[in-house]
């Protein structure tokens, strides 16, 4: 028995089964996130006075890079451009631009997770470092010669694990001081390095979420969101070589499976437009 | 709501978020006089008249495809 309304529109509805298939799943994905930025705002707004931002440190603003953040933004808009043109491109029967705009989405995909990586890595080797005279210095250090890098947590310092493997002094490259809105301040001098005694230091962190709420929403919502482009670009990269063959048995299908892609991509992508301005520039 | 429809959604969107960063730069800009942030607004600005010129030829060039 052949399933109805695979490819052709239900007459009463005007939708086939995968659009109304998708619709659904995109709304519990709503929820999904939707729940994450309540999370993040009531965290932002009930948090203690001087805590979230704390003022002394500029938190949390100033503390991810807008320029990255904005030209990753730019490489999902353009993926969003490219996914739209495969599918007109397929309407307008023309399968090897279909194929040239898809490929261009699934590099833009993995673009994107390639700066994203490069921005996690900046973050877990980012330290915020409190000192016996209630000063706090914020930066990357540098322990035995070696940069923490996320990809190993071996290399996360903590003051109990300085103290075990008997280390005596970091070198810290300072952050350039910043105004209460994380802008660098007027005349601030660059990143400059300093020596700290771990004697000195009172509690040392990195950048990760057990050293602060919004590095933990941060992680959490943008991870998640990593995993739904990579999911994303592992579909559509299937579409556009193995999964084309349907495009020669019944192409009116494989148009209607390009959008129920491009759907999901697009979903994913608003996502990011909204991630982006709540937790890099508010 | 077809791919075409939610694509329009998308722009419409990316162009209220380009207004905003240029918008913010601009603030920013103001608090600091740093020229960075004045490209950057204007970068933003020019992004917002892109995606908007970009917006019209989508629409003209699937005029024959359905919103739904």
């Amino acid at each position: 028995m052949e399933i109805p309304y695979t490819y052709k529109a239900r007459p009463d509805t005007g939708l086939y089964n995968a659009k109304v298939g998708i619709w659904l799943f995109l709304a519990s994905e709503i929820m999904l996130f939707g729940a994450l930025f309540s999370a993040y705002i009531l965290l932002r707004v009930s948090a203690p006075l001087g805590f979230w931002p704390d003022v002394a440190l500029a938190w949390p603003r100033g503390l991810l890079n807008i320029p990255i953040g904005t030209f990753n933004t730019a490489v999902l808009i353009t993926s969003s451009v490219t996914v739209v043109l495969a599918w007109a491109a397929l309407k307008m029967n023309n399968f090897a631009r279909f194929r040239v705009y898809m490929v261009i989405t699934v590099l833009c995909a993995f673009a994107f997770l390639g700066i994203k990586s490069f921005e996690y890595n900046d973050k877990f080797s980012h330290y915020v470092i409190r000192l016996q005279d209630g000063k706090a210095l914020t930066g990357h250090i540098e322990v035995d010669g070696k940069h923490p890098r996320f990809w190993n947590f071996s290399d996360q310092w903590s003051l109990a694990k300085l103290a075990d493997k008997k280390v005596t002094k970091i070198k810290v490259e300072v952050d350039p001081e910043r105004d209460i809105n994380g802008h660098p301040k007027k005349g601030a001098s660059h990143h400059h390095e300093v020596e700290v005694a771990v004697s000195d230091i009172v509690s040392l962190g990195s950048y990760t979420p057990a050293t602060h709420p919004f590095f933990a929403v941060y992680f959490l919502i943008t991870a998640l969101h990593g995993l739904h482009v990579l999911g994303g670009a592992l579909v559509l990269g299937y579409f556009a070589f193995p999964g084309a063959k349907m495009w020669k048995s019944n192409p009116e299908q494989f148009i209607n499976r390009i959008e129920v892609g491009g759907l999901f991509w697009h979903f994913v992508d608003l996502v990011w437009i909204f991630l982006f301005p709540v937790v890099y520039l508010l | 709501m077809s791919l075409k429809a939610f694509h329009i959604v998308f722009v419409a969107a990316s162009v209220i978020l380009m207004a905003f960063l240029s918008g913010w730069s601009f603030l920013a800009y103001q608090d600091t006089h740093s020229t960075e942030y004045l490209v950057w607004s204007l970068c933003a600005a020019s992004s917002v008249v892109g995606l908007v010129i970009y917006g019209r030829f989508f629409l003209r060039k699937l005029r024959n495809i359905s919103f739904l």
